[in-house]
């Protein structure tokens, strides 16, 4: 039952499809501020947030999921240097090509070739990373 | 209208986010769980891949439903893509997470160090399209 609750979150997670966040010249066009500017995704983050927040704010008593699991906050606390310097480099690799992890991985189903390569690719970079944090 | 499908998208992502949370106990953050079915032992590798294949049949389904314009790259060529694919991988794994881990769940939370991620790849990916247009890459 657990494992049908994630099926039904990946595929409503699939929703960003609608959202625009899949398509990269409508990224770029939302991260051009000094450009033309297209701000329609921040309603992505906006409608995202309006769900979470006060969700993530209720669960903040109840200590468990509703199969009776700890729910497992983030423990890291510390605004560090990988912290910021990691989310520069994802700033530039997103801004280049417009596309941020999971609208990569969910455009998988149109087996575009260039789109497999930046995956191929952004997968290297998580395991370099991983062997880095080690 | 135009900000119609993101605001549903948005909410579609954040009930997304939610399931993910009240039934399994995790943050839904798609670089991370990425990395795991690689770097993570066999019991943390099922729910991943569980997930990824599920995001890539929703996509497929809401693309198909919807009519949406399905990927398009914005550069021809393979050095683009392979260039800003490491970046964003290196990036998301070293910065601990992307826009759904920091931007939806690390805000949603009130994390500070999602606050202050979200900020500065924002800044950095518009500091980025800035320069992209200024030197005509």
């Amino acid at each position: 039952m657990r494992l049908v609750i994630v099926a039904l979150s990946g595929l409503l997670f699939g929703g960003l499809a609608l959202s625009g966040m899949t398509n990269p010249a409508k990224v770029v066009g939302f991260l051009d501020v000094f450009g033309q500017w297209d701000p329609s995704l921040m309603f992505v983050m906006g409608g995202a947030l309006a769900v979470t927040i006060p969700l993530f704010f209720m669960s903040k008593k109840a200590q468990n999921t509703w199969f009776g699991d700890s729910l497992q906050w983030p423990s890291l606390t510390q605004i560090d240097r990988p912290l910021i310097s990691g989310a520069v480099l994802f700033g530039i690799g997103w801004g280049i090509y417009g596309l941020c992890p999971g609208p990569a991985v969910a455009s998988l189903w149109t087996m575009n070739a260039e789109l497999i390569s930046f995956v191929v690719a952004m997968v290297a970079g998580l395991s370099a990373a991983h062997f880095v944090k080690k | 209208m135009i900000y119609l499908t993101p605001l549903l998208g948005g909410i579609m992502i954040g009930v997304a986010a939610m399931l993910m949370w009240y039934g399994y106990g995790r943050i839904m953050g798609m670089s991370s769980i990425t990395s795991g079915v690689l770097w993570q032992q066999a019991a943390e590798r099922r729910w991943r891949i569980i997930f990824i294949a599920a995001v890539i049949a929703g996509a497929f389904i809401v693309s198909k439903l919807m009519g949406v314009d399905s990927f398009a790259p914005i550069k021809s060529g393979w050095v683009w893509p392979i260039a800003a694919g490491l970046l964003v991988g290196f990036g998301t794994g070293v910065g601990s997470g992307c826009t759904s881990g920091h931007g939806i769940c690390g805000i949603g939370r009130f994390s500070a160090r999602s606050i202050i991620a979200t900020c500065v790849f924002m800044a950095s990916g518009i500091a980025t399209v800035f320069l992209v247009r200024v030197l005509g890459a």
